[in-house]
C-alpha cells in the first residue's frame, strides 16, 4: 500500500510539478520567445482562414445588453478634459497626422456631421465578459482617405486623453483594421451621445479584435511607419506595461 | 511461477502523441483557470457582464492551481494560446496517423457486442474487482475504456477546441455559425469550462486507474511501448 501511495504521489507530483515549473520556465528567454511567438502564429492563422473584410456578427436592438458596462478609464479626470466636459466638448478637436499628405483638425460637430455607420456589436473584454451595443460613427476610412495616407504608413496610433498610472493611454492599429468597413470613429452608444466612462466624446471600435483595442477618449490619430518609437513600442498601453498582445483577435 | 510476458501494446505515434498531449492539456488546465480568475462569473447567451446574471460564481482559483502562480491574465493568455495550438494540432496530427496506422479501427471501435448489458456490466464488476484487462486478450482495451477514450477524443477536446475558437472575434467574423451553433459567445464560455472540466475528470480518472493497474507497468508500457500482461 505505501508503495501504491509513493506511486500515487509521483504521478500527482508530476501533474503539479508541471504547473509550479512553468513559472520558473517562463523566466527563460527562449520560453518568452516561444510564449510570445503564439501571438504572431494566431494573427497569421486568423487571417489566413478569415477574409480580409469579414464582417463581426451585428445583432437586433432587442439582443443588446440592457447595461452597457464600462471598464478600464471611468474618466480622464485632467483639468483640460474637465473643461472640455464642460462645454460638452464643443471644442474637442481630433487631429489626423503622422505620414498624410493633408494632416486634418476636425472638430466634434464635423465629425458627427460625417455620414455614420450604425452597428450593434458585441464587445468582448479579455477578461471574458462581453456586452453588446450600438455605435454610431464615421468610418475611420473616411478620415484616412481625407487626410490622404502616404504609403508608407503602416499602422495608425490612437492618443487619448486619459492617463492610466501616470502614461498617456494609446492604442494602435494596422490598416487591414484601420480600413475595414466596421472600423468606425464612434461618437454615440445606444442612441445617445457617447458617455464619459464609455470613452466620450470619441472612441475607437475595431470590431474583431478584444476591448483594450477600442481607444477611448481619442483626440490625435498618427500614422506611423513603425511602432518602435511610439511609448515603450509594443504598440500600446497594455502591450507596453503588461505584456497583453498587440494583435487581439483572440 | 512463468516467465512474464510482454507485449508491444502503443506503437510510437501513440505514445508521442500522449506526452505532449498531457503536458498541453495540463498547461492548458492551469492557465485557463487564471483566465477564468479574472472573470470567475459564467453566463449562457450572446453577452455576459457584472451587471447581467451568471449562473455561476466561483471564488479565485488558488495558486497552486493556477499557471502562473500569481495573478497574471497577461502571461496566462500567453500558456493558454500557446498551448491552444499544441492541443489542437497535435490532436489533428494524432488523428490522421491513427487512421491511417488502424490504432482507431483496431483499438477504438466499439462493436455491437461490446454494448451488450451482460457484457457492460461483467466489466464494471471486473474493475470493481481491480481487474482490467481481459485474460483472453490482454491486450486490447475494455468496453469503460473504448468508451471514456472515443468520448474525449472525438467529443470533449474537439468541444473544447471548438469552444475555444468561438471565443476569438476575429474567427467569429469569419465564421459566425459557430457561436450560432452554441448559442452566442459567453454560452461558448460556459461550454468551454464544462468541456476543460470533464476532461480533468478524465484525468484524475484516469490517473487513479494507471495507479490501481500497476502504475509501473503502464507508465513503461507508454514510454517504450512494451505492456507485461499481468498474471
Amino acid at each position: 500500500m505505501s508503495r501504491l501511495l509513493s506511486r500515487r504521489s509521483a504521478l500527482v507530483a508530476g501533474a503539479g510539478g508541471i504547473v509550479a515549473a512553468c513559472d520558473s520556465v517562463a523566466k527563460l528567454p527562449t520560453a518568452q520567445a516561444l510564449l510570445g511567438g503564439a501571438e504572431r502564429a494566431h494573427r497569421t492563422l486568423q487571417r489566413t482562414i478569415t477574409a480580409r473584410d469579414a464582417l463581426a456578427v451585428e445583432y437586433r436592438p432587442e439582443q443588446r445588453s440592457p447595461v452597457f458596462r464600462s471598464n478600464g478609464t471611468a474618466n480622464p479626470d485632467t483639468p483640460d478634459y474637465n473643461a472640455h466636459a464642460a462645454t460638452a466638448f464643443a471644442d474637442w478637436r481630433v487631429t489626423v497626422d503622422g505620414l498624410v499628405a493633408r494632416p486634418l483638425s476636425l472638430r466634434l460637430d464635423q465629425v458627427r456631421g460625417m455620414p455614420s455607420r450604425n452597428q450593434i456589436t458585441r464587445h468582448d473584454c479579455v477578461e471574458g465578459w462581453s456586452a453588446i451595443g450600438k455605435w454610431t460613427g464615421p468610418r475611420l476610412s473616411r478620415l484616412l482617405d481625407a487626410a490622404r495616407l502616404l504609403p508608407t504608413a503602416r499602422y495608425l496610433v490612437f492618443h487619448c486623453a486619459d492617463r492610466l498610472s501616470g502614461r498617456p493611454y494609446y492604442e494602435s492599429i494596422d490598416l487591414v483594421d484601420a480600413f475595414h468597413p466596421q472600423t468606425i470613429l464612434a461618437w454615440a452608444l445606444n442612441d445617445r451621445l457617447l458617455g464619459i466612462p464609455n470613452g466620450a466624446p470619441l472612441r475607437l471600435r475595431v470590431e474583431r479584435q478584444l476591448g483594450y483595442k477600442h481607444a477611448k477618449y481619442v483626440h490625435r490619430i498618427e500614422a506611423v511607419a513603425s511602432l518602435a518609437d511610439i511609448g515603450a513600442g509594443k504598440g500600446g498601453f497594455w502591450e507596453d506595461v503588461a505584456g497583453y498582445e498587440w494583435y487581439a483577435g483572440i | 511461477m512463468s516467465k512474464p510476458v510482454t507485449i508491444y501494446r502503443h506503437r510510437v505515434a501513440t505514445r508521442l502523441w500522449h506526452w505532449v498531449n498531457a503536458v498541453a492539456v495540463i498547461v492548458l488546465i492551469g492557465s485557463g483557470l487564471m483566465i477564468l480568475n479574472a472573470h470567475p462569473r459564467l453566463y449562457w447567451g450572446r453577452y455576459g457582464a457584472n451587471f447581467d446574471t451568471p449562473w455561476i460564481v466561483f471564488d479565485r482559483f488558488p495558486g497552486w492551481v493556477t499557471i502562473p502562480q500569481t495573478y497574471n491574465l497577461a502571461l496566462a493568455r500567453q500558456w493558454h494560446l500557446s498551448f491552444a495550438l499544441v492541443l489542437g494540432f497535435g490532436l489533428l496530427a494524432y488523428m490522421i496517423v491513427s487512421l491511417l496506422n488502424r490504432h482507431f479501427r483496431r483499438d477504438l471501435t466499439i462493436r455491437r457486442r461490446d454494448l451488450t448489458p451482460a457484457h457492460i456490466a461483467a466489466d464494471i464488476r471486473a474493475h470493481l474487482a481491480f481487474r482490467f484487462h481481459d485474460p483472453e486478450a490482454p491486450g486490447e482495451y475494455n468496453v469503460l475504456q473504448k468508451i471514456s477514450y472515443v468520448l474525449i477524443l472525438f467529443g470533449l477536446l474537439p468541444l473544447a477546441i471548438l469552444t475555444g475558437c468561438a471565443l476569438s472575434p476575429a474567427l467569429n467574423a469569419g465564421f459566425p455559425w459557430m457561436l450560432d451553433l452554441l448559442g452566442g459567445r459567453q454560452s461558448a464560455r460556459s461550454i468551454h469550462f464544462l468541456a476543460a472540466s470533464g476532461i480533468t475528470l478524465f484525468v484524475i480518472v484516469h490517473l487513479v486507474l494507471v495507479i490501481l493497474a500497476g502504475a509501473v507497468n503502464e507508465v513503461r508500457s507508454m514510454l517504450t511501448g512494451r505492456w507485461r500482461v499481468p498474471e
